[in-house]
């Protein structure tokens, strides 16, 4: 099978902490090697060369929480147009979410969305798996066997496990098998009808609000669960300062947990809502300046460890309606990449740990073995110039819903190659 | 009328009191003036609308918002015709926008939409060729309202600013406590807004709003004291524990609005919920109560912003092939 040499390329591994100029070379799908004196004295024999004309070479992306329709929503989004969607925006392995028709609570779904993902996807796809049967929050889904079946972890989506003692035999259940229990932390009866963050703006528009009380609560309830039992616990995404104190002070204390936060809640707040613009509507909701700084401040000390899209396409006539009925939901698989960037050019971030909550620490909290460069690992890459200008385009677009509101943000860093397996998957032209 | 330049308004749609400046304002409330002199006539009907088309477009059920539009409408030779929105209409989400674009197809030149959610106005007008008025929108605006209360205010009083005005009830679900605040903050008025912090929205701060939770200190020298209705369904415990609770501390009567300024006047938007929010005899007291001058005020108001919304309107052909309607099939 071919070699393939990536020479004169920035070659940045947040797993090692490697940054330095060289050269990696791939067969058969997987890293050979890699390093500033390889290929010093040319390429192997017959292997294919792209010059990288210096451009960050890195392991390509693993977003934890990306819906796609299928099965049931399939003129949403399908494997194959999530896929591409993920290989424009230089992600090579998608974490898609439970919450289909029907709901993937069972081995012979976790089986059926692995095989359409390996027919028709160009990226990598792992399904998670539900917690409860139907998301309904009440019975135990088969975490073990759905574990088996390769089921990377396990959540219930955009769902609530509202019962504290389901919850609590969940984490204990699960802390027998490893396995990670993934959380959208939000109370529901307080959240109750809320569609925005509970604020100023809620109260002009006359909109119902979801206090930040609401996430608070249900993450330090989830945390003296982990408390109690030991389970893994990964809180899906998080948005607001009190909960993010709360998710660093279960850190402090040694509890087994993680967090992520969606790219739209450090990219916006909630005055993206505008006069009632339905695009804006996300879960966890867009939230205050204040909030949307210590999602930074959060990531940057290492308490948000993973940053994901939360991709979730809607169809315009879900989204062309009034706010309170409008779907919920932001694409974001092809815009994570450089609305993440924001926050290096920024200052808040270096590099390495802002790449390292794309790659290296959802491989880890997963179990995967791509998201770092090392020989014998997947060859699954990313090759981007991390300055190149351009403006958000909904009409390059591969995903087959356009629910953006970054249409026309002007941005830095675009993604040149998109490598998955050793094959090119993506090729900015 | 001839003192009221006929040059169009600066908003082309009356979608929220938001965003109208106090000149705007006073010109609505200048003219109205005038229509309240008309109605008090025999011969009440113009024709300055004459040949042109008002649909009233509600998605949910009022009586007297809709029947004073009518009216309105009526007076001023427009051609109104009534639409009632079935309620697993409003649930098929679509149905909005399909129903604005068939509507705009008939060419009507004014709109008047009720929608139980907010926003669903400015969404609607979005799809419109014609002028769109609010006529409530969720817990979010209802101009039209606020409007009217000011007319009936400064026929009283003779102005707003200054004024110490207040309002009393459930704050948080009301669109006309909303659009009444945001007018008398631009018309230089006091606002003070009274209720348990179960019916209050926890900014109201921020609107300029003073909040008081005690009825009697709420209502201390007030000029004004405007009622809002509590919807039976949020007495129940949820909001407030009873009907009996709401009125013993909330409910207007005569010994709390004692506090008030000796010529203090009593609004309500209605419909009112007698021995809830408000005293039935007090309601009825023609020296305090203006409640059903309100109503009168609402005709001429909305006669008003009928008029200077029409002003937009050129009588010219549409440019451009705008007849041409595809799959207009059904």
């Amino acid at each position: 099978m071919s070699v393939v040499a990536y020479t004169n390329a920035r070659l940045i591994d947040p797993a090692s902490g490697l940054d330095c100029i060289g050269a990696l070379v791939t067969e058969d799908g997987k890293i050979t090697e890699l390093g500033p004196e390889v290929c010093k004295d040319g390429a192997p024999e017959g292997a294919e060369i792209i010059d990288c004309g210096g451009r960050i070479l890195c392991p390509g992306l693993i977003d934890m929480r990306v819906f796609v329709g299928e099965p049931g929503a399939e003129h949403k989004e399908t494997l194959a147009s999530a896929s591409q969607a993920a290989a424009a925006g230089g992600v090579t392995c998608i974490i898609v979410q439970p919450n289909t028709e029907p709901v993937i609570d069972d081995v012979a779904l976790v089986e059926y969305i692995k095989r359409q993902a390996r027919d028709k996807a160009s990226v990598r796809i792992h399904p998670m798996a539900a917690i409860t049967r139907g998301l309904e929050g009440q019975q135990m889904a088969e975490l073990g066997l759905m574990a088996e079946a390769d089921a990377v972890a396990f959540t219930d989506a955009d769902r609530v496990i509202a019962d504290a003692q389901v919850m609590r035999r969940v984490l204990s259940y699960a802390s027998a098998f490893n396995l990670l229990i993934c959380h959208y932390p939000e109370e529901p009866s307080l959240a109750g009808r809320g569609v925005m963050n509970s604020g100023e703006i809620a109260m002009r528009l006359g909109l119902p609000g979801i206090p930040t009380q609401a996430e608070t609560i249900m993450v330090e309830r989830d945390l003296r669960l982990v408390e109690m039992t030991g389970g893994r616990y990964h809180a899906a995404c998080l948005s607001t300062a009190q909960a993010i104190e709360a998710m660093a002070r279960g850190k402090a204390r040694g509890l087994p947990v993680s967090a992520a936060a969606a790219v739209h809640n450090f990219a916006m707040n909630e005055v993206a809502v505008g006069e009632y613009r339905s695009f804006a509507k996300t879960a966890p909701p867009l939230r205050s300046e204040a909030d949307r700084q210590a999602v930074v401040d959060g990531l940057a000390d290492g308490t948000i460890d993973v940053i994901c899209s939360c991709h979730d396409p809607q169809d315009v006539e879900s989204k062309r309606l009034p706010f309170e009925l409008a779907a919920t939901g932001i694409i974001g698989l092809e815009t994570m990449l450089p609305l993440a960037l924001e926050l290096y050019h920024n200052g808040a971030l270096s590099l390495l740990d802002l790449l390292a909550k794309m790659t290296s620490r959802p491989a880890e909290l997963l179990g995967l073995r791509g998201g770092k460069l090392a020989p014998g690992a997947p060859a699954d890459l990313l090759i981007f110039d991390p300055n190149t200008p351009w403006r958000i385009d909904e009409d390059g677009f591969h995903s087959k819903s356009k629910n953006t509101p970054y249409h026309g943000r002007p941005v830095q860093g675009r993604v040149w190659r998109t490598i998955v397996a050793g094959k090119m998957v993506y090729s900015d032209t | 009328m001839s003192d009221i330049s006929p040059t169009p308004p600066s908003f082309r749609h009356l979608l929220g009191i938001e965003g109208l400046s106090a000149p705007d304002i006073t010109e609505i409330l200048d003219l109205s003036d005038k229509y309240v002199a008309q109605n008090r006539q025999v011969d009440k009907k113009r024709s300055i609308l004459g040949g042109r088309t008002q649909i009233n477009l509600f998605f949910e059920t009022s009586t007297r918002t809709r029947t004073s539009f009518e009216l309105a409408g009526k007076r001023l030779g427009a051609d109104v015709i009534n639409m009632t929105a079935t309620a697993s209409a409003i649930k098929k989400g679509e149905t909005l926008i399909d129903t604005a674009a068939t509507l705009n197809a008939m060419h009507p030149d004014t709109l008047v939409v009720r929608h139980p959610h907010s926003g669903a106005v400015a969404l609607l007008s979005q799809k419109m060729d014609c002028s769109v008025i609010n006529a409530g929108d969720g817990s979010h605006e209802h101009p039209t309202q606020a409007l009217l209360d000011a007319l009936t205010i400064r026929r009283r009083l003779g102005h707003l600013h200054g004024l110490t005005v207040a309002i009393c009830g459930d704050i948080l679900h009301s669109r006309v406590a909303r659009s009444n605040i945001m007018l008398l903050g631009i018309m230089g008025a006091h606002v003070r807004a009274i209720a348990p912090p179960t019916l209050l929205p926890g900014q109201m701060d921020r609107m300029g709003v003073e909040v008081f939770h005690n009825m009697e200190e709420g209502l201390a020298d007030a000029d004004i004291v405007m009622m809002l209705r509590l919807q039976n369904e949020r007495m129940n415990g949820a909001y407030v524990p009873s009907t009996r609770e709401y009125y013993h501390f909330f409910g207007l009567d005569r010994a709390k609005l004692s506090k008030a300024k000796p010529e203090a006047l009593i609004m309500h938007p209605g419909p009112m919920n007698r021995g809830v929010e408000i005293d039935s005899e007090l309601a009825d007291d023609i020296s305090r109560s203006v409640i059903r001058e309100q109503v009168e005020m609402g005709v001429a108001v909305r006669m008003a912003v009928l008029d200077l919304l029409s002003r937009h309107a050129t009588n010219q052909p549409p440019i451009g092939p705008t007849d041409t309607l595809a799959g207009d099939g059904a």
